[in-house]
């Protein structure tokens, strides 16, 4: 397509038409998958609690996800008369902004990926600490008691998980040698297990608890606890708004997918020893195994959010800072020492 | 360290007064809850409660006693069979009549079935509380059956109005019994389900082990009972203490607990279903055969078809339905064990159609009336695991 377009355009036009093509299919098919990520939740849910789940709109309910967003579009837009309007108006905007520009660092194939940063890592914990924000301002703004201690729930809670999150994800950077994405999945591949989560088994379990807590999913769902605080930060939010929230949680959900794949899973890849065994499974597009193993992993958060209870405040940031941080830091020193001692062997 | 105390100046902290209900997810219905937060913790807990006052016993104490019964429906109305035989139990008391052992052994049955039912909403909306939504909908689909065999029974599936003074409103048929059999038979298993999913869960006993500890000695004087005094480990029930219909005839175990914790009620009254079936279990192989209403026409209503026929019949219901039935005067307390604890009634009698004063000890209110002491010192999280595990019903408190 380059090649034809360059025929009569210069080349930065190009370069930039290219781009703008490539983040409107990202944000796209990111919108289709965040939209029936709560239709399989509600599904996938509701066969585990003896439902059916949604059925009604279209077939098996397949239209569900686009009867929510069109009726929520159209629902009244309240604000509560004392609310702090601009912060009130601009907070699920910072939450929903975050989630979705993370999307544009990850690499869903090989080069395929709207930039190619070489903090990519970074950059994903810069916008999901942004997201933290959104939180804390709604909840503020508001001027509603439940929604304000929904948001000091949430702020405490991401910034303490935020640090064994970034710690857990420590171990793959010293394995890989490097922050941009595409390189850690290709490092993955040139690894004899193809995936970092064998080695790095206490930075992937420390990343999935960690995972949970940020994308506040059962267990560590306090900032939104319904039995506690109502719905938590929120509480005030209607119609469009508050769907932008719920798209923003859902968007973190599928981005967490997407760094446990991509950091922990092989990306795009699967090991090399399964392909030298079914060789045929090297004509398989990479897309596809990334999208299987973000499934995957969305099915898990599902699956734990229907059979786990939820933990107390307390409880959970002793588990954070008492647990998950002495544990990642462990992992990081194992890392580090079997690192220097096998290039001292060589 | 200058810094801090100039901030510490700066900023005046200030306690945070919150009202929990009477709108609340997790209030149980209209409780209110009007608590004091320093941060996360509970400083000082107040109910507020008579949102749902219906004037029940004002309201029976100006109809005949036959005609209030249906009135206990709206007490706990998640277990209605229940305060329908306590009602009953206790009129009877008052008339000085006894029900047929057959009626009896229904009343035992409905009344275990009720309490199975209740204890099984009890287990989904305290586990959902604390955040666990699968055993939610686990029990409904088991409290479905229940509600499937009372219409089965009786036409009505919530507000049942079943038990009547002197026996039952019609005999069980074969076909009822069969179906409760299997599920009698089946039910174990569903109860094993629960427990695999909650009772040795990590974060389950995270949340409720060592939460609203209450004492033996403190709990009788709280006035509690039910499962929530059992917890405490006094071996107080009704059923064994004071045995009423077919109580005395059956096996059965009552279980206490040892801590006095959120942990133990849970424990507690997870026990007192698996005895609840087997009670079920026991007076369906029991049940005697016989008549299901007493011999005592001064205070039974006629057959309805001897009614339609014969005048003597028809003149015996008008006076029973206008005028009430001739009652001794005197007094009467008669406390039966409803699955949220001892449901009392005391009546007054001053030997006219109608009692003089009707008295609900309701053990919600009782139970309502402990949670500042559980809550205090607690976190917000706590409080919802406490009013979960002491099990009221607002109906029932407010009456």
């Amino acid at each position: 397509m380059s090649a034809f377009l360059g025929a009569f355009l210069p080349p930065f036009i190009v370069q930039l038409v290219i781009i703008l093509l490539k983040i409107a299919v990202v944000i796209a098919i990111g919108l289709l998958h965040v939209a029936y990520a709560t239709y399989w939740e509600r599904k996938v849910i509701g066969h585990m609690q003896v439902r059916l789940g949604p059925r009604e709109v279209g077939p098996f309910g397949l239209l569900q996800p686009i009867a929510d967003g069109v009726k929520l579009f159209f629902k009244e837009d309240i604000i509560p008369a004392n609310a702090d309007k601009p912060l009130f108006y601009l907070s699920p905007v910072i939450f929903f902004i975050a989630a979705i520009s993370s999307l544009s660092v990850i690499p869903f194939f090989e080069s395929f990926v709207i930039a190619d940063i070489n903090i990519g890592l970074l950059f994903l914990f810069a916008m999901s600490s942004l997201g933290a924000y959104g939180i804390v301002l709604s909840g503020w703004s508001s001027n509603s008691k439940y929604a304000f201690l929904g948001g000091l729930r949430s702020a405490s809670q991401v910034i303490s998980y935020e640090i064994s999150m970034g710690l857990s994800l420590v171990g793959v950077m010293l394995m890989a040698g490097s922050l941009n994405l595409s390189d850690i999945v290709r490092a993955q591949h040139q690894y004899p297990t193809g995936m970092f989560a064998v080695p790095q088994f206490i930075g992937f379990f420390v990343f999935v608890v960690s995972a949970f807590a940020e994308t506040n999913r059962l267990p560590f769902d306090l900032p939104e606890a319904e039995s506690e605080l109502v719905a938590g930060y929120f509480t005030e939010y209607s119609g469009f708004r508050f769907a932008l929230f719920f798209l923003g949680e859902y968007t973190g959900m599928i981005i967490m997918s997407s760094i446990s794949s991509i950091c922990f899973l092989g990306g795009w890849t699967i090991p090399r020893f399964v392909t030298d065994l079914l060789p045929f499974l090297n004509y398989v597009p990479g897309i596809l195994w990334f999208l299987l193993k973000v499934y995957c992993f969305m099915f898990f958060f599902y699956w734990v959010r229907a059979t786990l209870p939820r933990y107390r405040y307390d409880q959970l940031m002793a588990i954070g800072w008492k647990l998950l941080i002495p544990l990642s830091l462990l992992n990081i020193v194992i890392t580090a020492i079997v690192k220097i001692w096998f290039r001292g062997m060589a | 360290m200058e810094d801090i105390e100039q901030t510490e100046k700066t900023f005046e902290t200030k306690e945070l007064t919150i009202s929990m209900g009477p709108q609340h997810p997790a209030t149980h219905g209209v409780l209110r809850l009007l608590l004091t937060l320093a941060g996360e913790n509970v400083v000082k807990c107040t109910p507020y409660v008579g949102y749902l006052h219906r004037g029940i016993e004002k309201l029976g104490e100006n109809r005949t006693y036959l005609a209030a019964l249906p009135l206990t429906d709206r007490l706990d109305y998640i277990s209605s069979m229940n305060n329908n035989v306590g009602y009953v139990n206790a009129v009877e008391k008052l008339f000085g009549i006894e029900a047929p052992e057959r009626a009896k052994f229904i009343r035992t049955i409905v009344a275990e079935m009720g309490r199975i039912s209740s204890h099984i909403i009890w287990l989904g909306t305290h586990v959902l509380d604390i955040g666990a939504t699968t055993p939610f909908l686990y029990a409904f689909r088991e409290r479905e059956v229940i509600m499937d065999l009372f219409e089965m029974l009786c036409g009505a599936r919530l507000t049942v109005s079943y038990p009547r003074i002197g026996g039952v409103r019609n005999d069980i048929s074969q076909e009822f019994l069969d179906e409760l059999y299997d599920f009698v038979l089946d039910f174990p298993s569903k109860m094993d389900d629960y427990e695999t999913l909650v009772t040795e869960n990590r974060i389950w006993k995270d949340r409720t082990v060592g939460i609203g500890v209450i004492s033996a000695e403190e709990a009788i004087n709280w006035g509690l009972t039910g499962g929530t005094l059992r917890g405490s480990g006094v071996d107080y029930d009704v059923r064994k203490y004071a045995p009423y219909d077919a109580y005395d005839k059956v096996e059965f175990d009552v279980p206490v607990g040892t801590n006095g914790d959120c942990y133990d009620r849970y424990l507690v009254r997870m026990e007192e279903m698996r005895q609840a079936n087997r009670i079920i279990r026991q007076c369906i192989e029991k049940l005697p055969a016989g008549p299901v209403m007493a011999d005592a026409p001064k205070f039974t209503l006629p057959p309805k078809d001897m009614v339609l026929k014969d005048m003597e019949h028809l003149i015996h219901q008008f006076i029973l339905i206008t005028k009430g039935p001739t009652v001794p005067e005197g007094e009467v307390y008669m406390g039966t064990e409803v699955p949220k604890g001892e449901l009392g009634f005391y009546f007054v009698s001053d030997g006219s159609g109608r009692p003089y004063r009707m008295r609900v000890r309701a053990p919600s209110y009782v139970h309502a009336s402990v949670l500042p002491r559980l809550c205090e010192g607690g976190m917000i999280a706590d409080v919802i695991a406490n009013i979960g595990t002491i099990d009221i019903v607002l109906g029932e408190c407010d009456r």
